[in-house]
């Protein structure tokens, strides 16, 4: 949906009238983040991490076929080829190691836009459908960050394809025949680096598929804002181009200042040493982790140590797995009428002191080393972790009793509805 | 981008210092900022491109060494160079002379059997095996082959004639076989370094 004071495209020449009638693509884009966008004029910084995820995955496609042209997923070469790119191949050091970091950065702008929703409660109706696809394109985005750290093919993919296919091992009757069946053979060799290879290059095609159907579903209902109080009239507005393509460019400025910062004077912060040792079936690095991006759902997996009623391994794998789908039913799970954090006192403070410091130890707990007294800690916040998603929010959301919230977006931002600086289209008003 | 175009600052409208009209402090600031990002952005290009072209350990194997102190007269051996077919033959006497008594002026390509080597060597014919039309290999290298009907060279995919000195001359490859740079030290061959 557009609100009715969109700005209208008109096709200013000869060309952009032939395009306008055969295949409208400039219209498209005018209407999807031009000026016939109107977006709410009191957007916070949070709200660029969106533009940037996307930023991300350009970045990373683009980097990631210029690299498949250099890299052999073979068990055999597979290493050497990654030190290749390193030595022979020309900016090959600069390409893999902006591949890498742009993984890293990916994450970090995806859980700080993930964040945004969790405390504007943006998955509320009328954006489920947002949310969900979003959802869906973060387990993506996992699947394919996991597929692409096993193809350096060093010790620490090795141990972290054995240890994820693993995980599939621990269902009950199919588990290990599923686990043989990913593989392709009963330890990751040539079979398993081939087929990753294979979908890490296909599903960030998918993704890209995903994200065009989570701005679809974005401009249905418009973007949301940090008052949660929906769009009433033009004065509440903005057209997203020129005022969020700049605040998205100044945005992506300081973005891309902190990721060279990483690219150029610590590439392998980020990573494993380990990693630099080809991979040898024969002998597991003594502290084996994934990605920091994983530690929270690492740490849920480990914190099962004890059978109960089904054993703890599979305890691990359906309380990691459970970690995430929790979030398809945040719409359903969050019962308050109110959207942003900052109306709800109560769902604020469980928020701050309690899901943020939660996730931040589970953050930590997943890069520890399994040993007390990590493993009780990761039991605790594992523990809360669910409590705040199936017990605290829907509880709070029913109870609280949220702050006046203000008539208008307008209002939140000037003091009064009535001092409206109307919008271009509106005659002007005497005050 | 802003909607005001460039005019001359005497048609700027000035209120409380600040230009509503004509040139203003924003435009540079958009212009700044916009050519900052697309010179960032073609920057970032250049290692995109650059990374295609032959990396460090191709680069490496740039020559090639051959001994040719065995090599006798009418004898030919095919060589690698650069991952290409290069032939080095030890011209017989008939054929330096078949070489020389072409009128230069008549051919495609004109060039003198000494153009084509080295003063040193006279007889030594160092050419690369990729016809000059579509890039095959030509025939007659090798004892028993098809040289053509001027003696040298033939490239059996479109029919190209190659003489003694490996000039084209019939069919539809416009140069003579290139020579590639090479030098010899004592009896071995560096292709690569002139």
């Amino acid at each position: 949906m557009s609100f009715p004071w969109a700005r209208q495209y008109t096709p200013s020449n000869g060309l952009t009238r032939f395009l306008d009638e055969k295949l409208p693509l400039p219209r498209l884009v005018y209407n999807a983040v031009g000026a016939g966008y109107p977006v709410p004029r009191n957007l916070s910084y949070f709200w660029n991490f969106g533009v940037l995820a996307g930023f991300c995955l350009v970045l990373q496609i683009v980097t990631g076929v210029v690299l498949a042209m250099h890299y052999a997923a073979n068990g055999t070469v597979a290493f050497d080829s990654v030190e290749h790119i390193m030595r022979d191949v020309n900016w090959g050091w600069m390409l893999r190691y902006a591949h890498a970091n742009g993984a890293s950065f990916f994450f970090i702008v995806i859980y700080i836009h993930i964040f945004r929703g969790f405390f504007y409660a943006s998955y509320k109706p009328p954006r489920e459908m947002i949310w969900l696809i979003g959802v869906v394109i973060f387990l993506l985005m996992m699947a394919t960050a996991f597929m692409g750290y096993v193809l350096p093919w060093g010790q620490m993919s090795f141990w972290g394809a054995k240890v994820i296919t693993g995980l599939f091992g621990a269902i009950p009757v199919v588990g290990e025949g599923l686990q043989v069946w990913l593989l392709g053979g009963y330890a990751p060799d040539n079979a398993a680096l081939n087929r990753f290879f294979s979908l890490h290059y296909l599903l960030p095609f998918v993704i890209a598929g995903c994200v065009i159907l989570h701005i679809w579903a974005l401009h249905i209902p418009g973007s949301s804002n940090p008052t949660g109080v929906e769009v009433k009239q033009e004065s509440d507005t903005l057209p997203f181009h020129p005022y969020y393509t700049a605040k998205d460019g100044f945005g992506l400025g300081v973005f891309l200042l902190a990721y060279f910062l990483f690219v150029f004077f610590m590439p392998n912060a980020l990573g494993h040493p380990d990693n630099y040792i080809p991979a040898n079936p024969l002998s597991t690095p003594a502290l084996i982790v994934p990605e920091w991006y994983f530690y929270p759902f690492y740490a849920i997996l480990r914190a099962f140590t004890f059978d109960f009623i089904l054993p703890a391994k599979l305890w691990g794998v359906l309380a990691m797995f459970a970690a995430i789908l929790v979030w398809f039913f945040l719409p359903w799970l969050d019962r308050g009428p109110v959207r942003s954090g900052h109306y709800r006192p109560l769902f604020r403070k469980f928020f701050w002191f309690g899901l943020i410091p939660c996730m931040a130890a589970l953050f930590y707990l997943g890069g520890a080393h399994a040993e007390e007294p990590y493993i009780m800690l990761s039991q605790i916040a594992t523990a809360y972790y669910f409590l705040h998603f199936l017990v605290i929010l829907p509880i709070v959301s029913s109870i609280e009793r949220p702050d006046p919230l203000p008539y208008s977006i307008t209002e939140a931002v000037l003091g009064s509805d009535k001092k409206a600086v109307l919008g271009e289209n509106a005659e002007p008003v005497a005050v | 981008m802003a909607t005001t175009t460039a005019t001359p600052d005497e048609h700027a409208v000035v209120t409380d210092g600040v230009a509503t009209e004509g040139v203003r402090r924003r435009d540079f600031i958009e212009i700044a900022a916009v050519s900052a990002a697309g010179i960032g952005g073609l920057v970032m290009v250049y290692p995109l491109i650059s990374q295609m072209a032959p990396s460090a350990d191709v680069l490496a194997e740039s020559t090639t060494e051959l001994d040719v102190g065995a090599l006798e007269v009418g004898q030919s051996i095919k060589a690698i160079f650069r991952k290409q077919p290069v032939f080095v033959r030890r011209l017989t006497a008939p054929e330096i002379e078949q070489a020389n008594a072409t009128d230069v002026g008549e051919l495609r390509d004109p060039q003198t059997l000494a153009e084509r080597t080295l003063a040193d060597h006279p007889d030594l014919l160092v050419v690369m095996g990729v016809c000059t039309h579509l890039g095959c290999v030509p025939l007659g290298a090798v004892e028993g082959e098809n040289k053509g009907d001027y003696g040298g060279y033939f490239c059996p995919c479109h029919g190209s004639h190659y003489d003694t000195a490996a000039r084209i001359r019939k069919g539809p490859a416009p140069l003579n076989l290139q020579v590639p740079d090479y030098s010899v030290n004592g009896t071995t061959l560096v292709i690569g370094e002139a």
